[in-house]
């Protein structure tokens, strides 16, 4: 089975269904209930595909594997090759995860245009697969920026009442980040003479080159991440997405950032990237310091969340320029754990909001007294936002605080602060949600979590308590290729002051 | 003298065909009675598929009559262009001018005069033979603007184009006249040769190149001589102005191409100036123009003027792969402009045209299909990948950062994503705004191939590149030989 071509079909296959939904005729409802299943069933098989990824990945290379290669541009020597290593596994494993997620969740709260809604979720995920296991930088290009088609249109028709503006924040700040982007692919592939990542890796730019180069990066992987000042675009895109939609933006985009460090500024342009440390570093500890003020008096819940999701990934671009190996292994875990957590979160007010449909945190407020399964899910998964041992937030966030203290001591201790500052905001949120009097007259009525609700709640509490308690077999497959990332920015960068 | 030799009419015969049988449909609709514009127009569309014929079955190189004209792979691929832009622009107007009124068969006759005259100045060799190609084709276009005589925008229309052309080809004819006082010669050859590496050549040769240029850019709609294009795109009647965005933009470009390629190869630091100007200008232009704008067509019209600044950058690169891009670059706006032109051929409402944007409201759900394929070619104008809009600006960005043009790559980027916001206002128009009434049904028959189509090869365009690459580079080759070396050599082992 390993000769199969398993990455092209976790690609494809999804593609293969947003066609066969394309494809259903008849009247509106039978439509609306076929496209449903074909897409959960499309992507529960690709779920699959990624699962047997997972199980024939060797951990003990760090060579790219499940490598597919084929001509695409013969004359440019641009290459259709798809590869993945310990980074990028868990990330596609996380994508195929989400997706069937996300369409379940939708299954009532989207009621119009629902053939649209399948099509334009199965190509996100076939996009997103692409994304992560790309070898070719204009593959990885395109997939990259096509993703913004349907996010594009899931944000602008099936969001809320200020869906248009929100929709076009979120496509213009990530079209002008990639577009620079562009401009560095380019340079790259003229001066190494290749769009090969993997060749690109060892191509070594000359140093001047490298910092115009990776702020060209930076300018679309800190859009993505999203860093501050630039990730204003986030809390208006979480806010009026649907939920499904903030769940793969807050699950997946965001990480596309983090990978992008991980798999073009780290390795091609060491010295650039050390170089530019401290910037990432101010950065994201004025994101995680700051944004978790901002969320602390945020009156709505989705938009909390975002903030807080703001503040998570400055942990991890923390733990990424680190630049060791607890850092990095902590930076990619936090992106896996903030992935299942935040998307999570999402879910949890998407349950209240098809009932109340309100997102003022004022709105709410003693949900426990009718909702006690509800209140025990987002416990959960507050708590793991928070950073609770146990969960997978934990883990996480102590690798990167253990790789930022080595590199630096005061950088350790301002990201600790955000911690403290996670749990008073979160805690708090739930406090307001969940607990005290049901003073509002509709909620006396509400319903606790239904039978659906809890399909796609278990696995994810699950994942969150595996890798809290259990980390290690997450952590062992990334183990060999986060070291050779290491050693590999490591050696780099010793050259360049030996040759200086 | 030359002497007349029997080879030399057989290199033309497409050309010649094209004037042949322009005079003969002109017979036909003068002696047939009654309602003949449609027979008239089928058999333009005729003319036009022998002419492809004819071109796939003559494909000799050469420089026939003294090198007044000439023959190569960059011409084969630029009229192949034209021709397929100018023939389907006819297709496209079947249905349009039986229900506006505007039948007369002298329409399909000018538009293949006119691509007689584009045919010329795609395969130009002489400044002589350049101009000739140049006003027979504006002649055609000016009248073809002013086609719908009743009504006054088009008319003005008609009327503005002319009298800015005419000073356009007043600067052109002094440009020649300058280079030709300077240097003796119109013969792109010749000129080539007496003018040399550019170094000792009178400040006259530089004057005329800077009106030849000026001209030209007027032709091709670049900005600073871009003014006439919003007035005259909107008052044209559409499909007249479907054709004036696609055929005569090749055909100018094409040209400007050869002329500065060709004679002034030897001045490229000189005219390299002029035409990063005029690419930056017109990108930021392009994307800042059309923001304002409530009128599809006026919206086009900047849209062309941008993608014109696109197509400029691979020029201003001056090498072989510059040209390259260029080519690819026409031809996916070929077919990314042809969609979208009958995309908005099809707004029509209680039988009149709808211009403006507003008209298109919640088209995803009175007209699914046509809204998605519109989708495809706006974001594909935007450059989203995997669209085919995005290798062309990929091809020429490519040229333009190998020839050390970082800024010009920058502020190109910059331009897209600016320009990405009219563009995706027009997919928020269709897909998030509620439905407003639905446009007449059923569509124009003749108009649903050519968007299918072009909506297909857009979206597929990713697939399977060879065949358009290929003849791109083999175009590029012919102009700028051995310019292929550099960065290139190193790309491909």
């Amino acid at each position: 089975m390993s000769d199969w071509p398993l990455l092209s079909l976790a690609v494809f296959l999804p593609l293969i269904g947003a066609l066969f939904v394309l494809l259903i005729r008849g009247d509106e409802e039978t439509t609306a209930r076929n496209a449903k299943y074909v897409a959960l069933w499309t992507s529960i098989i690709v779920l699959a595909v990624s699962v047997a990824l997972w199980a024939l990945f060797d951990p003990s290379t760090s060579e790219f594997q499940f490598v597919e290669q084929a001509d695409w541009i013969p004359a440019y020597g641009i290459r259709y090759a798809l590869g993945i290593d310990g980074i990028s596994l868990f990330l596609i494993v996380l994508s195929a995860f989400l997706t069937p997620v996300c369409i379940l969740c939708s299954w009532e709260a989207v009621t119009v245009r629902v053939k649209e809604y399948m099509v334009a979720f199965l190509a996100m995920e076939a996009l997103m697969i692409g994304v992560f296991c790309a070898l070719d930088f204009v593959l990885f290009y395109l997939f990259f920026e096509a993703m913004l088609i349907p996010m594009f249109l899931i944000i602008g028709v099936w969001g809320g009442p200020r869906r248009i503006y929100s929709a076009f924040k979120f496509f213009l700040y990530t079209l002008v980040g990639s577009v620079l982007l562009l401009v560095a692919m380019l340079t790259m592939y003229l001066e190494a003479g290749t769009t090969s990542i993997p060749e690109l890796m060892n191509a070594g730019f000359d140093e001047d080159m490298q910092r115009w180069l990776w702020l060209a990066m930076f300018a679309s992987f800190a859009v993505k991440v999203p860093m501050w000042p630039v990730h204003t675009w986030l809390p208006d895109a979480h806010v009026e997405a649907p939920t499904a939609g903030s769940v793969i933006l807050a699950g997946v985009l965001l990480k596309m950032g983090g990978y992008g460090f991980v798999r073009f500024s780290l390795p091609m342009l060491p010295e650039a990237s050390e170089f530019f440390t401290p910037l990432i570093f101010t950065l994201s500890l004025v994101a995680i310091v700051y944004t978790s003020l901002v969320a602390l008096m945020q009156e709505d819940m989705k938009k909390l969340i975002a903030y807080s999701s703001v503040a998570h990934m400055g942990f991890v671009t923390i733990g990424i320029f680190s630049m060791n190996q607890q850092g990095i292994e902590g930076g990619i875990y936090q992106m896996l754990s903030h992935g299942v957590v935040s998307a999570a979160l999402f879910l949890c007010v998407g349950v209240v909001y098809d009932r109340i449909h309100s997102r003022e945190i004022a709105r709410y407020g003693g949900l426990v007294h009718r909702m006690p399964r509800y209140a025990f899910i987002f416990m959960v998964f507050v708590l793991a936002s928070v950073g609770l041992p146990g969960t997978s937030g934990f883990v996480g966030e102590f690798l990167v605080l253990v790789g930022a203290f080595q590199a630096n001591t005061w950088v350790a201790l301002l990201a600790t602060s955000g911690i403290v500052l996670g749990a008073a905001y979160m805690l708090w949120l739930y406090r307001r949600v969940v607990f005290g009097e049901l003073v509002h007259e509709d909620l006396k009525t509400i319903l606790d979590c239904n039978r659906r609700e809890l399909l796609y709640f278990v696995p994810l509490i699950a994942a969150v308590l595996v890798m809290g308690f259990w980390p290690d077999p997450f952590l062992e497959v990334m183990h060999v290729s986060v070291e050779n990332l290491v050693d590999r920015t490591a050696g780099a960068s010793v050259l360049a002051q030996a040759a200086e | 003298m030359h002497e007349l030799l029997v080879s030399d009419l057989f290199a033309i015969l497409p050309e010649i065909w094209f004037a042949v049988a322009g005079m003969a449909l002109l017979m036909v609709g003068v002696f047939t009675r009654g309602d003949n514009t449609r027979l008239v127009l089928w058999l333009a569309i005729g003319v036009f598929v022998v002419c492809g014929l004819l071109m796939r079955l003559l494909g000799e190189h050469g420089a026939p009559f003294a090198g007044l004209v000439v023959n190569d792979s960059f011409g084969d691929f630029m009229k192949t262009l034209v021709l397929v832009g100018a023939g389907l622009a006819l297709v496209m107007s079947l249905g349009f001018i039986r229900r506006e009124g505007m039948e007369r068969f002298e329409y399909p006759v000018l538009i293949v005069f006119a691509t007689l005259g584009m045919f010329v100045m795609v395969s130009a060799n002489d400044l002589l033979s350049l101009y000739v190609g140049l006003e027979m084709q504006s002649l055609a276009l000016y009248v073809c603007a002013a086609f719908q005589r009743d009504n006054l925008r088009s008319s003005e229309a008609g009327l503005k184009y002319f009298v800015l052309g005419a000073v356009a080809s007043g600067m052109l004819l002094y440009g020649c006249s300058m280079v030709y006082g300077f240097s003796g010669a119109t013969s792109f050859d010749t000129l080539a040769s007496v003018l040399g590496d550019g170094r000792d050549v009178g400040v006259g040769v530089s004057v005329g190149l800077a009106f030849i240029a000026a001209g030209l850019a007027f032709k091709v709609s670049a900005v600073p001589f871009h003014m006439w294009t919003p007035d005259v795109y909107e008052g044209a009647p559409t499909p007249v102005t479907a054709f004036f965005s696609i055929a005569p933009k090749v055909a100018a470009m094409a040209l400007l191409i050869r002329v500065m390629m060709g004679p002034f190869a030897g001045l490229f630091e000189q005219w390299q100036q002029i035409v990063f100007l005029l690419a930056v200008a017109s990108m930021v232009l392009g994307a800042v123009g059309a923001i304002g704008q409530i009128n599809i067509k006026r919206l086009m019209a900047y849209s062309s003027i941008g993608h014109v600044g696109f197509a400029l950058v691979g020029l201003a690169a001056g090498t072989a792969e510059g040209i390259n891009g260029v080519a690819i670059y026409l031809a996916i706006y070929l077919v990314m402009g042809l969609g979208a032109w009958g995309c908005i051929l099809t707004m029509r409402r209680q039988g009149a045209m709808v211009e403006e944007i507003a008209g298109l409201a919640g088209l995803s759900r009175t007209n699914p299909p046509l809204a998605l394929c519109f989708a495809i070619f706006m974001f594909s104008m935007a450059g989203i990948p995997p669209l085919a809009g995005f290798f062309g600006k990929f091809y020429v960005f490519m040229a333009a950062v190998n020839a050390g043009l970082y800024t010009l790559a920058v502020v190109g980027v910059l331009a897209s994503a600016v320009g990405a916001f009219y563009y995706i206002r027009i997919v928020k128009i269709m897909y998030f705004d509620e439905p407003a009434d639905g446009f007449d049904t059923p569509l124009g028959r003749e108009l649903w191939p050519v968007i299918a189509l072009a909506a297909a090869v857009t979206l597929l365009f990713f697939i399977y590149t060879g065949p358009l690459l290929d003849s791109a580079q083999a175009a590029s080759l012919a102009l700028a030989p051995g310019g292929l070396d550099g960065a290139r050599a190193v790309l491909v082992p």
